[in-house]
């Protein structure tokens, strides 16, 4: 099964929760966990290992001004605005490129060919013995975040149980994530905010056709707006984590609640279950 | 000589627009005579790349200097390549003030 855990609204405990299942299923079978939060995975901080990292690239155009006609046939066809070309020299903006190949196909002197260029890396490592984590990270100032969850998510190939942590927000990086998920977890917290964006992230999912179920966190016992939202929508709240000061306290030393606190390893291991009974599973 | 001034409408009346890229109008003034042409900017919604894409129009349309509030990077870039040069006017005034005080050279190039 590949589960996503997603929330719409940030800060809401994605992480927290993609860690803590992963940690507890790890003790029974093999889990790979994927941060897919590639502009700022953490995930690496609750579990600290020796890394393998792999450069990800993606093609670039470069443009052979000797060969170059400066006809503007790929400016005109590029719709993202990466190429101008003037009289005497075409100028590129590599940030705006998303890599479709078009220009090269397009021009007439066969001026344009394509080279790799790094946008970030994977890493992957085992930092317990059932336990595969995966990583993606985006160089600092690319905007790309798609080529490199796309990259992790090659990396998990068919592994049995995968869980992706998603980005926050119901963006491209969002998406590309969600994509051939068999079911999604919404974290999210009762403030207008939290369920502002879960009615957001709900909407895409239900788009994407992928089944939803919501984990409240952070819980001060005053859920009913969230309740009949769900309701409302027909979504199983699967499980709520109080808004607990020594639950915030292992969170933030990086440690992992299931770990220091072994008996909410019982509510993480039903949670997966009726996250496979979303999945249609068993 | 040609000039660009952004605009959030059609006419010399229309107000000025002080974003470059996303401007809705395009008002290329003649500078010798006065008459102008207004150009319904594609991109003024564009998802991204528009500040190219807008100078591109200004270089198709021989333009020689641009009046607006704000240029971004990627478009000053192209406007530079293409040698057209850029004024800053944020009084959000008419186009026809903007007009009127690049005649009389109180505008700072930008």
């Amino acid at each position: 099964m590949k589960l996503a855990v997603a929330s719409g609204k940030g800060g809401t405990g994605k992480s927290m929760v993609a860690a803590n299942l992963a940690y507890t299923l790890s003790q029974t079978e093999s889990v790979t966990l994927i941060d897919c939060d590639v502009e700022e995975p953490n995930l690496h901080l609750f579990f600290p290992a020796s890394v393998t990292t792999t450069d990800v690239t993606v093609p670039v155009p470069v443009v052979d001004e000797t060969a170059c006609q400066h006809c503007g046939v790929c400016e005109d066809f590029c719709q993202f605005g990466a190429m101008t070309v003037l009289s005497n020299r075409v100028l590129f903006f590599p940030e705006l490129c998303h890599s479709c190949g078009g220009c090269t196909l397009v021009c007439p002197s066969d001026a344009i060919r394509e080279v790799p260029k790094r946008i970030g890396t994977t890493s992957i490592s085992t930092p317990l013995p059932h336990l595969k984590l995966i990583s993606g990270m985006l160089d600092i100032g690319d905007p790309h975040a798609v080529p490199i969850i796309r990259a992790a998510k090659k990396l998990a190939a068919d592994d049995p149980t995968i869980i992706c942590d998603t980005a926050p927000g119901t963006s491209c990086p969002v998406i590309e994530t969600l994509d051939g998920c068999d079911a999604c977890i919404l974290v999210t917290e009762s403030t207008p905010f939290g369920l502002h964006d879960l009615r957001l992230a709900v909407d895409v999912a239900g788009r994407l056709g992928i089944p939803v179920g919501v984990v409240i966190n952070r819980s001060d016992g005053k859920d009913q707006a969230t309740l009949e939202f769900c309701m409302d929508h027909d979504l199983e709240v699967m499980m709520t984590i109080p808004f607990e000061r020594e639950i915030a306290a292992i969170q933030s030393r990086g440690d992992l609640l299931c770990r220091v606190r072994p008996e909410w390893q019982k509510a993480f291991t039903a949670l997966f279950i009726k996250c496979s009974a979303l999945a249609g599973g068993d | 000589m040609k000039l660009c001034f952004t605009a959030k409408g059609a006419t010399l009346d229309s107000l000025s627009e002080e974003r470059f890229g996303r401007a809705p109008y395009f008002i290329i003034v003649e500078s010798e005579n006065g008459s102008f042409e207004a150009i319904q900017n594609p991109y003024a919604d564009g998802a991204g790349g528009v500040g190219p894409k807008a100078a591109q129009i200004l270089i198709a349309h021989d333009v020689k200097a641009l009046i607006s509030g704000q240029v971004g990077g990627n478009a000053r870039e192209v406007l530079v390549g293409a040698g057209i040069s850029m004024y800053t006017y944020k009084a959000g005034g008419s186009v026809k003030d903007a007009f009127d005080q690049f005649t009389k050279n109180t505008l700072a190039r930008s």
